[in-house]
């Protein structure tokens, strides 16, 4: 491009000699192009982000939202309907091994001076066909259910030490995991210290609870919630204050599973003894 | 003076081209390593791939939830609403109901009509919580079908509980064996008719001071002489009794 043309593009009426362009105004002329073109140059790299976050589901906009669950435990009556529901909706095997949620049964018998001893914790089947009965039901001092499911920890361990980045929290809170992208390596089920995660005997890749991510972005509650039919589970957002979670936190005093651990679940429990682990 | 060989001017010494090949070959590979290996959408929200949401978004929904249920079973699920089963969603017992609400006809929910089914929540379990409505299922009517007398969208006990032990088995059980056996209930605790049919709303009452339990174990009591007596005077009194001894299995020293 001859100086000819600088002038005539950029600077007509440029002073100062004729066939070189003041270098003032070059530099002047440059910004000013930056300003015009930054908006679009801008618009170019945020259009590929803002279609990704459509595309998740039309109209759903993931960062309004941050998934929590109650449960009461004093609710829960371990009928199993939970279990059966997500082993339904979300294509889980129909084993006794691979549950994403669970239902515990506590017993605390008359066990005298040792009475860590005496706490029995048993889930058969995961609790998806009922309880058998207790034996010796006379010496029980206290028993209860607790439902156990991915805590959807705000610090992840599970997320944090994924070799490929197959697992994640999404915006909403919720931990997922990629299908496609995961190799099966097993370290997540290690680092889970809920024993939430299982590997899937088809696929071979981990597998777990969702929050039944595929309805809550429909406005449905998981199908572990829908069918409660004591209401021992609240599913809702945790930092909204209109939310049947919100409610639940109110007027409950909330516990959650392994503090210590830092790991900061989104998953509360209310009326839950100290002896649940 | 020294003549020493005249250096080219300039001169780049032969290292760094070589050098710069090596980088120029090494930035390559990387750029070419991170197109093949880095999934397509990685990376646009946070260290994962964003296409992965999509496809688990993507995913069938077999239960429908109760609302799309309403849209036309509205009278039913009015019905329900009005009793005991007001929080239970009717794919609790219906099952998945999906399928059936794009295509009412061929897909049909279940029914469930057999003792069994009922008795996953209500048969007697000594875990469950005290006040949820139990039954045994080998006294209960056996072999009658619970629809029989109850009405699942509304269900209201056909007769009243007769006895406070159909509801508070466990509390009966150890009291049938304690040395409060040959005790009532009402005897201790209050209890207005309506608890019978809304049990939370209207309770029984607990006895509010030491001498209602004072009126058989105060040392002045016309009780049998075999009643364990105490002096109520200076016997812990800052507290109610049943704060420490449990009134329907009471220690027997």
């Amino acid at each position: 491009m001859s100086s000819q043309d600088h002038d005539r593009s950029f600077a007509p009426h440029a002073a100062g000699g004729g066939d070189d362009v003041d270098r003032r105004e070059f530099l002047g002329e440059c910004l000013k192009a930056c300003g015009w073109a930054a908006p679009v140059l801008l618009g170019v790299i945020r259009v590929p982000i803002l279609e990704a976050q459509d595309s998740a589901a039309g109209g759903y906009d993931a960062s309004e939202h941050l998934y929590g669950m109650g449960i009461d435990v004093s609710r829960c009556i371990g009928c199993g309907q939970c279990v059966a529901a997500c082993k339904t909706e979300n294509d889980v095997p129909l084993d006794s091994r691979h549950f994403n949620t669970w239902v515990e049964r506590y017993v605390m018998r008359a066990g005298g001076p040792n009475a860590a001893d005496a706490v029995e914790v048993d889930s058969p089947n995961g609790g998806l066909n009922g309880f058998p009965p207790l034996e010796a039901d006379g010496e029980i001092r206290r028993s209860f259910f607790v439902p156990k499911l991915c805590n959807h920890c705000t610090n992840a361990p599970c997320v944090q030490v994924c070799p490929v980045g197959a697992t994640f929290t999404t915006e909403d809170g919720v931990v997922l995991v990629d299908d496609d992208y995961c190799i099966g390596c097993r370290y997540c089920i290690q680092a889970c210290p809920y024993g939430a995660r299982w590997i899937h005997p088809e696929k071979h890749v981990a597998a777990k609870c969702t929050f039944c991510y595929h309805r809550l972005v429909d406005g449905l509650v998981p199908a572990c919630v829908e069918v409660c039919p004591t209401s021992a589970r609240i599913f809702g957002e945790v930092e909204h204050r209109a939310t049947p979670l919100a409610r639940f936190m109110r007027f409950n005093d909330i516990q959650i599973l392994k503090p210590h651990l830092n790991t900061r679940p989104k998953v509360y429990y209310a009326n839950l003894d100290g002896e649940v682990r | 003076m020294v003549n020493l060989p005249k250096l080219p001017q300039h001169k780049v010494p032969q290292q760094v081209p070589r050098l710069a090949v090596v980088f120029i070959l090494a930035a390559v590979a990387l750029v070419a390593a991170r197109y093949l290996l880095v999934p397509e959408t990685f990376g646009e929200i946070g260290h994962y791939r964003s296409a992965a949401v999509d496809s688990i978004t993507a995913r069938e929904k077999m239960y429908a939830g109760q609302q799309e249920c309403a849209l036309c079973h509205n009278q039913l699920f009015e019905r329900r609403l009005g009793g005991n089963h007001r929080g239970l969603a009717c794919e609790s017992c219906h099952g998945p109901g999906a399928a059936h609400a794009v295509n009412p006809v061929e897909a049909k929910p279940s029914i469930p009509r057999e003792r069994e089914f009922c008795q996953r929540c209500h048969a007697y379990d000594p875990s469950r919580p005290t006040g949820f409505p139990q039954i045994n299922p080998v006294t209960h009517n056996p072999l009658t079908p619970c629809m029989s007398c109850h009405d699942p969208h509304e269900p209201e006990p056909p007769v009243m509980p007769g006895s406070c032990a159909a509801c508070h088995g466990q509390i009966a059980s150890q009291k049938a064996v304690s040395h409060h056996a040959t005790l009532l209930c009402v005897t201790c605790h209050v209890t207005p008719d309506e608890h019978k049919i809304s049990p939370r709303l209207s309770r029984p009452s607990k006895p509010l001071d030491r001498n209602f339990c004072g009126s058989c174990h105060s040392e002045d009591a016309s009780s049998p002489a075999n009643v364990p007596r105490i002096d109520l005077r200076s016997h812990n009194t800052r507290y109610v009794c049943w704060q420490c001894h449990y009134p329907h299995y009471p220690e027997t020293s």
